[in-house]
């Protein structure tokens, strides 16, 4: 009877302990204090001739809200909301070393990118003067230590990783081997485009070889724009600090931009993307939520400009100029449409209600869908004028693949808000299309260039 | 009974101190301890004694350890640092020049309503 008792007891305090852990202001050395206090109080209690349950059950109430409790340490413990940078004080030993470990592994990283970049010098390729050649292999730099840092966090099996590796020859290959000779604009191309396609590749090892799991590759998704984030602060960070160096080393007479421009920017541009990789995976919690933040802040200020746009285009009848290089622009919309809403989407809770947020989703990819439809339209329209360059030629493609995606999305958000269909079915037609542009991507660096090369 | 939340936090200081003051001990028993001096008047929400005594240890009153308690858990024990000691001395003058006010005026009002209870008498 004390046997089942005592077993009944710790499961109930288990889940209690698993359910005050979810309290960031409560550490685990606090909720063992507070348990030695539950498990005191139930024994009295039990003392006095109560069942293990309603002892429980008394104990905890007699803690208080935990609401309340909560709002009592946060406000004792300040700086336990402000998550340190690297390792929690608290923590246990093992996950500290772990931790140490991973930083260690990823600066080691970090360090192999920004000599990667200098590499090409030993063979007397300099980045201010090959820009081309920089241009083609920018992603060969930084991706490859990116692939493996995933590939060590994650454990990737040996057959998997090798084939990462080909994957990195095979784009190696296909950015060098075609005639400089080509033209200026097949390096423009694969500069753009081999980033893309490789981004595939370090997928595959941040799902730990198991890119097939959609839960993966939605986390893969998420990974990507909180990286964005990241990446886009640290570049803040960098630029306020040569900003500096460039105003003290001015003051005493000496120039840095030969420094800066052979050296920090880019092997600093290349070590950021592995720094920024291990901050996304380490940090987790810290700004795991940014890219639902910015999305509900700027889909509202999206969907006004599109609708005004549009507005202004019925009213004034004025068509859309494609001489200059507009497609790529509206493009690029239709990325971040694509990202307003599934950042929204992977934050979105199924269970919650639909509210006024959903409908202005809509809204906002409907009027973008719009808007590039009578972008492509004014193309079509004038594509014998212009000529199909290669660069016209892919932000095309680009721009059919992202409207199909958005199109396809649109019509699963409608379903979705109208009750018909699951969230689920949205996510996985996202995280079924991935492939699809690093397949576009892979196409436009490697046929594109002996394609056009004899048209 | 119910004490409002102000005062509340201002006494719990020279309490938990005190308490602490007659020896070691730890978040249950110190709660035992303030229900058995109060008679009972004094009902603390039992969560929110962890988080006074460990602003009480941030401001270097008290200094805390953990022990293996005879029931074989650990426990977080505390123990009032001369810091503490200085404090509660200091509290203990700062109360007692309180409670000296307010029996005074108390006192002063006790008076007022038996006179004013005369006067109705008188009228009458």
């Amino acid at each position: 009877m004390a046997g089942t008792d005592a077993m009944s007891l710790d499961a109930q305090v288990g889940a209690w302990r698993n359910y005050v852990r979810r309290r960031r202001a409560i550490e685990p050395v606090d909720i063992a204090e507070l348990e030695d206090h539950l498990r005191e109080q139930v024994a009295t209690l039990m003392d006095r001739g109560l069942a293990v349950d309603e002892a429980f059950l008394i104990a905890v109430k007699r803690l208080g809200s935990l609401d309340a409790l909560s709002r009592e340490f946060a406000r004792e413990h300040a700086d336990r909301l402000w998550k340190q940078l690297v390792v929690a004080r608290s923590e246990p030993a093992e996950v500290a070393a772990t931790s140490h470990t991973e930083a260690a592994v990823a600066f080691a990283l970090a360090a192999g990118a920004a000599l990667a970049v200098k590499l090409p010098a030993l063979f007397g390729l300099h980045i201010v003067g090959d820009a081309g050649f920089y241009g083609r292999n920018a992603a060969l730099f930084a991706l490859p230590f990116v692939t493996g840092y995933f590939a060590w966090k994650r454990g990737l099996d040996l057959l998997t990783t090798r084939r990462l590796i080909v994957a990195f020859m095979i784009a190696a290959l296909f950015a060098n081997v075609y005639p400089a000779a080509w033209g200026r604009h097949d390096e423009v191309l694969t500069a753009l485009h081999l980033p893309i396609a490789l981004w595939l590749v370090v997928g595959i090892a941040y799902a730990g070889g198991r890119w097939s799991d959609g839960a993966r590759r939605m986390d893969f998704i998420r990974f990507s724009g909180e990286l964005f984030i990241y990446y886009v602060l640290i570049a803040l960070g960098g630029g306020v600090l040569t900003a500096f160096m460039a105003m003290m080393f001015r003051a005493i007479g000496i120039d840095v931009a030969p420094l800066f421009q052979a050296w920090l920017l880019p092997c600093g541009a290349a070590a950021a993307l592995v720094v920024a990789s291990w901050l996304v995976e380490a940090k987790q919690s810290v700004i795991e939520n940014m890219a639902p933040v910015l999305t509900g802040l700027f889909t509202p200020l999206f969907a006004i400009v599109l609708t005004a746009f549009l507005g202004t285009m019925l009213w004034t009848g004025r068509g859309i100029d494609i001489a200059r290089d507009v497609l790529i622009g509206f493009d690029l919309l239709l990325v971040v449409v694509l990202g307003l809403l599934l950042y929204a989407v992977s934050a979105r809770d199924p269970r919650a209600p639909r509210n006024g947020f959903d409908i202005l989703r809509i809204v906002l990819v409907v009027v973008a869908l719009l808007a590039d439809v009578l972008a492509l339209c004014a193309i079509a329209a004038r594509i014998n004028e212009f000529g199909l360059t290669p660069n016209r030629v892919a932000a095309l493609g680009e721009n059919v693949i992202l409207l199909v995606n958005l199109g396809g999305s649109a019509v699963l958000y409608v379903r979705f808000v109208t009750g018909h269909d699951a969230l689920a079915r949205l996510e996985r037609w996202q995280t079924a299309y991935l492939p699809v542009y690093a397949g576009w991507a892979a196409l436009v660096v490697i046929v594109f260039p002996p394609l056009f090369r004899y048209v | 009974m119910e004490i409002g939340k102000d005062l509340m936090a201002a006494s719990s200081t020279p309490i938990v101190l005190a308490i602490l003051a007659e020896g070691d001990s730890y978040g249950y028993a110190i709660l035992q301890r303030v229900r058995q001096v109060s008679g009972g008047r004094i009902e603390w929400t039992d969560g929110m004694l962890y988080p006074v005594l460990h602003r009480l240890e941030r401001l270097g009153f008290v200094k805390a350890r953990w022990e293996v308690a005879d029931t074989g858990r650990r426990r977080k024990y505390y123990r009032i640092t001369t810091t503490g000691r200085t404090q509660l001395a200091e509290e203990r003058r700062q109360w007692q020049a309180v409670d000296a006010t307010l029996r005074g005026v108390w006192h002063a009002l006790s008076r007022v309503a038996v006179v004013r209870g005369c006067a109705v008498g008188l009228g009458a």
